[in-house]
């Protein structure tokens, strides 16, 4: 598309769509605050599979070689 | 008119050990790729006949010693069932696709790679003392500033003259990381500081806009000339400036989108000169150094547009040459280009809105979030070696290590292949390349073949001569041109007979 077209479109589109009501509506809440449980979950799994000391592990990861 | 597409990947994957036993990353690679082959596949050797990394497109060869390299190279290869190359390249263990015809089996079999990676794991295992673990990630650097590659392949039209190829691709190449990126933490640029995150992980490594080097001076556009295939007709696209990625979507964007590009190219349906960049290899770096994409990049005729201004110019290109019809005969009736344009508008429409909601789908994207969100609850800077260890670990071949496979776990991902396809994928060759016949002879005659390569098989039929079977097309050699044959035959012998008969 024409760029000044894709400039008022992306004008338009941003900020996301607010017809329920935004941050207010309560069904927007609850579904933020299930994304946000989703995420710690998440960020707990990643906790658990995390290699240990990563500092040490960072450190000790060298590749030389290649292509 | 526009020449059909074969899509290839080369993938080297970073390896280390840890625990107990002191293992080199070379032995390493060794016993990965040397103990998933089975017995009559390692004695296949790979044929170097054809092989020369040092040909030059422009006209010229380097010079090295080729023999040193074949050596190096001969060490340990696999010829797989599927039709891969599975060997070591130096340090690494490199898995390259067999040829595909469209986007999607191409990362159908670079996920096959994956998967073959983390079986090999597995049997190493085996061989190591109890407690050792042996990590694998498909990225590109160790974040020391060692970079391993991921090259894409493409077979091109050799008439199109190698300049106006490399002119063309270069501002698609610099553009295309706001969704080909793998995204990095940091930078491993010398003397740089300041850069939190960044969108792709072999920009800190360009050097170059053309050249035939792949390990120092790398370039926006490799040069090396090896076709693999009839040199007459063909060029084989080695594009090194590529990341590895591991979203499927990204992974099908990179290559449909390039390929997509190459055919206008190819039919001069692409005006070069609205696209030309003044400093490319600079911009390559503003364009990855700007995950808010707004940064713009000067082009030749004083224009300065953002990188999605570009793709959005590039996208407007392919589809107004999808609608002329030109280059129907060339896709033979598949829907990959239509797939294609409209993931591209849609990632595209969404990197101008709100690219939060393309976490299921670029890389960047998925690695940003997970980044972010990690650091806001734990109070991290971004130099924590926390948030290094998270950009690494991403890309570990290990669905119970991997944090992208905690991803597809979650189903936070689109897929665009099942774990079955995936899983045949590792036996089975694509049906409509000369992949498909090499596969299937390394399945029969594994026993009677001495060498394998892209474009020949060697088979040793009665201990004293060997017979050479050229395979200078990528388009023959299909299901349906050699499975007859191939069923026909149980022994070799016949089938070589037949074959030059």
């Amino acid at each position: 598309m024409p760029q000044s077209e894709r400039q008022q479109k992306k004008k338009k589109e941003a900020p996301p769509p607010s017809e329920e009501g935004g941050a207010a509506n309560p069904e927007a809440q609850q579904k933020g605050r299930r994304l946000k449980e989703d995420m710690d979950r998440l960020l707990d799994e990643i906790d658990s599979v995390l290699e240990e000391n990563a500092e040490e592990f960072i450190k000790n990861y060298v590749q030389k070689g290649g292509e | 008119m526009p020449l059909r597409k074969i899509f290839g990947t080369e993938t080297e994957y970073g390896v280390t050990v840890s625990g107990p036993g002191d293992v080199s990353p070379v032995l390493v690679a060794s016993m990965l790729v040397g103990q998933y082959g089975q017995a009559e596949l390692r004695r296949v050797k790979w044929d170097f006949q054809e092989e020369n990394p040092l040909r030059d497109a422009r006209g010229f060869e380097a010079a090295r010693n080729k023999e040193a390299a074949e050596e190096e190279g001969a060490l340990v290869n696999l010829v797989l069932t599927n039709g891969a190359r599975y060997y070591v390249d130096h340090a690494h263990p490199e898995f390259s696709t067999p040829e595909t015809t469209n986007p999607r089996d191409c990362v159908l079999w670079d996920k096959s790679g994956e998967a073959i990676l983390n079986a090999s794991i597995k049997r190493a295992l085996e061989i190591l003392p109890p407690g050792a673990r042996i990590h694998v990630y498909k990225n590109n650097s160790d974040g020391k500033g060692n970079s391993y590659g991921t090259h894409e392949n493409y077979l091109v039209d050799r008439a199109v003259p190698f300049a106006r190829l490399a002119a063309s691709l270069i501002p698609f190449f610099v553009t295309r990381q706001v969704f080909a990126g793998a995204g990095k933490v940091g930078t491993e640029e010398a003397g740089l500081t300041g850069i939190d995150f960044q969108l792709s992980q072999r920009a800190d490594f360009m050097e170059a806009e053309v050249g035939l080097e792949t390990t120092l001076k790398r370039p926006i556009v490799n040069t090396r000339d090896e076709p693999h295939a009839d040199p007459e007709r063909y060029r084989r696209l080695h594009v090194i400036c590529g990341d590895a990625t591991m979203c499927e979507v990204t992974t099908f964007l990179k290559l449909g989108t390039t390929g997509l590009i190459l055919m206008l190219i190819e039919d001069e349906a692409l005006d070069i000169d609205s696209f030309t960049l003044a400093k490319p290899v600079e911009a390559f770096k503003t364009v990855s150094r700007d995950p808010s994409l707004e940064a713009t990049i000067e082009l030749a005729d004083g224009r300065s547009m953002t990188a999605c201004d570009l793709q959005w110019e590039y996208l407007d290109a392919v589809k107004t040459y999808l609608k002329s019809g030109r280059g129907d005969e060339a896709f033979g009736g598949s829907s990959w280009p239509e797939d294609v344009v409209a993931k591209w508008e849609q990632v595209l429409g969404g990197l101008d809105t709100d690219p939060s909601t393309l976490a299921g789908q670029l890389d960047w994207v998925a690695k940003r979030e997970l980044l972010d969100a990690y650091r806001e609850r734990n109070g991290l800077e971004w130099n924590d070696a926390k948030l290094k260890l998270i950009d690494l670990q991403y890309h570990d071949v290990d669905p119970e290590r991997g944090l992208y496979y905690k991803l597809v776990a979650g189903e936070r991902v689109e897929r665009l292949v099942t774990d079955a396809e995936i899983a045949r994928g590792m036996i089975t060759p694509p049906n409509d390349t000369r992949a498909y016949f090499r596969g299937s002879c390394l399945a029969r005659y594994a026993t009677s073949l001495v060498a394998a390569s892209w474009d020949a098989l060697i088979f040793d039929l009665d201990g004293q001569t060997l017979k050479r079977v050229p395979m200078l097309d990528p388009f023959k050699g299909t299901e349906a041109g050699t499975r007859q044959l191939l069923e026909t035959y149980a022994e070799p012998s016949g089938l070589v007979q037949a074959l030059q008969g």
